[in-house]
């Protein structure tokens, strides 16, 4: 079983390899050039930098975030399910319902979620 | 048979380099087997990567009514040979701010996971850099490294632009994963299978001897192709999705700190995430390697994948040259109101479609399905009716 | 499993664990503990359980953390970096993680079934998406079915809770 993911390993490995080589090669070939207190700082299209640099960001982050976890966790079951529907349905539709039932409770959740608002980006 | 040869020239040819380690023990020979499918596909993808972005470049210049390059070597095509020799020996600008480790690490994991989901695609008959059963689960599990990558990036940077475009980028990039996630479903369903090579091999033959039986031609699987389509621009950050890096708004978004090499480097990464959604959908509904017609199949399985996966990179490219940015609001509306629901119609309509043994009523009932779905999201969506129309006075 | 890569991924997962709580940068605590789930995830995949290995990876580093970023992101990060330490506090906190430690010592030093290899499975290849989606959908279909009524439940309380700026 190992045998399968070893060269995923080195595969990982090589990836990195590669990318490290190619900017490690930048660093020396790099020019050094002078640092000033100017370049030094934020870029802001050349203004002088404004404000705090890492504003607190709006709640609808959030939201998505959170939907997105809620929507993931639910096809993360259906991919066992996809797996196995052409098997189960010969012997009875039973699998068919179970998913019909879930998806059901869950778009009751979506619906919800649209009539309030919740996914409108624009508030 | 010489077209079989010419087929599995690359196979023969390890099989013959590692017949040069006759007395290897055995897991040596399985390491070496596997640093050559490695290399061999960093290679052939660094060179896709270095033509594509001249022949893109040029392809734009066509669109715009002008040349592109065309004075660095033979039609400008050893341009990307000059871009890498300047990249690599440009200052590396650090931002004194930076948290210096992440801003360092930011691009290396940006283009791991890239180069990761490349493995697990079958680019010709018996050519996969590594089978794993669960291939396509393995595709999307390193695909949400990047959304991290993206955050280190825009936090690592310390500036503002960098932290509001990361931010938007991963809202983007979450909210189209689940759609990109759901269209896969029916073809896994269709198969019973979570393994790229079985994907292929369910597409191979023809109906009547001539259409092939790729998932494209089916209702269903023609809409799921549409929405991963749609929802790999926006995963690979393209126009008309590339609201996270519109120069317009906030100067290149996550990447605005970056420079020189690093800067190529989220450029490499953007382009190896274009290469395997690309090839993810052509395994996924364009049959794979598989040739378009029977008689065709004399042509070799790699070069009917490579020239697939042309076919898609070519309308990523003639898309950006064609349609305007989208806001961020409409991004995000479309994602959750209009591509979710269309997503799990098309798994509906696939469960029909084998409920009704891939036969001609299954194919209308589940056209009727994609279609009254379709239908009925236009029509409650439409925003047309919110606005009253512009009418213009003077200068017409 | 090879004891050498076990090792290794475990030693990974300790001192990025230890490093999600040692951080005073939440952000940094955070990306740490990305560190711990991808080594978590690798356990998982080289004990032949490959699809929970991969579901680490897809919901916790994917989508659990970009959760907990995007929270962090709401709050006022200098505020967490200022807080100083609290000596009781991490003599206290040293103290229960040591009871911890030896009290699980102590019950698998009991447990007689924690002593017994397990038996070397049967099939040296499995399909283990495929004999979770036949499980999942015979003996544990009510579980399942649950579980989306517990889904519902969080996406109203999400909705609900982020109302109030949302008006």
């Amino acid at each position: 079983m190992l045998r399968d993911y070893v060269p995923l390993l080195l595969h990982i490995g090589v990836a990195i390899g590669f990318a490290v080589s190619a900017l490690l090669m930048s660093v020396l070939l790099g020019k050094a050039g002078r640092r000033t207190r100017v370049k030094d700082t934020a870029y802001e299209c050349g203004m002088v930098p404004q404000g705090e640099t890492q504003p607190r960001f709006s709640v609808k982050f959030y939201l998505v975030a959170m939907l997105f976890i809620l929507f993931d966790l639910e096809i993360v079951f259906m991919y066992p399910w996809a797996v196995v529907y052409k098997e189960m349905i010969v012997e009875s539709k039973l699998v068919l319902w179970s998913m019909l039932s879930f998806v059901t409770i869950l778009m009751i959740g979506y619906v919800y979620a649209l009539k309030k608002g919740a996914l409108d980006w624009k508030r | 048979m010489p077209g079989e040869f010419v087929d599995q020239i690359f196979v023969a040819a390890k099989r013959w380099l590692l017949s040069l380690l006759p007395h290897a023990p055995d897991w040596v020979v399985q390491i070496a087997s596997a640093l050559l499918n490695i290399i061999l596909l960093l290679g052939v993808f660094a060179t896709l990567f270095a033509l594509i972005s001249v022949l893109e470049r040029k392809i734009l210049g066509r669109i715009q009514n002008r040349y592109g390059p065309n004075r660095v070597g033979p039609f400008g095509l050893l341009q990307p040979v000059a871009d890498g020799i300047k990249m690599l020996i440009k200052e590396d600008v650090v931002p004194i701010r930076a948290d210096k480790v992440v801003h360092f690490l930011a691009p290396i994991m940006m283009l791991l996971p890239a180069i990761l989901a490349l493995g697990v695609i079958p680019y010709g008959r018996n050519m996969t850099a590594f089978s794993i059963d669960g291939g396509i689960l393995f595709f999307f599990a390193v695909g949400s490294a990047a959304e991290l990558a993206v955050f280190m990036a825009g936090w690592g940077s310390n500036n503002k632009f960098s932290m509001l475009g990361a931010m938007r980028a991963i809202a983007q990039m979450v909210s189209y994963e689940l759609p990109l996630l759901i269209v896969v479903l029916p073809v896994v369903m269709i198969v019973g299978s979570l393994s790229p090579d079985a994907i292929v091999a369910a597409q191979d033959g023809y109906k009547w001897g001539i259409v092939p039986r790729w998932f494209v031609l089916t209702p269903w699987g023609a809409a799921a192709f549409i929405l991963f389509f749609v929802a790999g621009l926006v995963e690979s950050n393209r126009t008309p999705f590339d609201v996270p890096e519109g120069e317009s708004e906030i100067v290149a978004g996550h990447m605005t700190e970056y420079s020189g090499f690093k800067y190529a480097t989220f450029f490499m990464a953007e382009y190896f995430g274009m290469f395997a959604v690309s090839g993810l959908a052509v395994t996924l509904f364009l049959g794979g390697w598989h040739a378009p017609i029977a008689w065709l199949e004399v042509v070799p399985s790699y070069l009917w994948f490579f020239a697939k996966l042309a076919v898609l990179l070519f309308v990523f490219i003639w898309i950006r040259g064609t349609l305007p940015r989208t806001r961020i609001d409409q991004v995000m509306s479309f994602a959750w109101k209009f591509m979710l629901p269309m997503a799990f119609t098309c798994v509906i309509a696939a469960a029909v479609w084998h409920y009704q043994a891939h036969g001609w009523a299954g194919w209308l009932s589940s056209l009727g399905i994609v279609a009254v779905v379709y239908l009925g999201l236009s029509r409650l969506l439409d925003t047309r009716r919110k606005f009253a129309t512009r009418t213009y006075r003077f200068a017409e | 499993m090879s004891p050498i890569l076990f090792w290794l991924f475990a030693f990974v997962m300790l001192v990025f664990g230890a490093a999600v709580v040692i951080n005073r940068n939440p952000i940094a605590s955070a990306l740490s503990l990305v560190v711990c789930f991808m080594g978590l995830s690798a356990l998982f995949i080289s004990l032949d359980a490959f699809f929970i290995g991969i579901i680490q990876v897809l919901v916790y580093a994917g989508a659990v953390m970009v959760l907990f970023l995007f929270i962090i992101m709401l709050l006022d990060l200098r505020v967490e970096e200022r807080r100083k330490i609290n000596l009781v506090a991490f003599v206290g906190g040293l103290a229960v993680a040591f009871a911890l430690f030896v009290q699980i010592c102590f019950v698998v030093d009991q447990l007689g079934a924690a002593k017994q290899a397990f038996p070397s499975l049967r099939a040296a290849k499995m399909d283990d998406v495929h004999n979770v989606g036949l499980l999942l959908f015979t003996n544990y279909n009510l579980p399942f079915q649950i579980i989306g009524v517990l889904v519902l439940v969080a996406t109203i309380g999400v909705v609900v809770l982020s109302k109030r700026e949302l008006r």
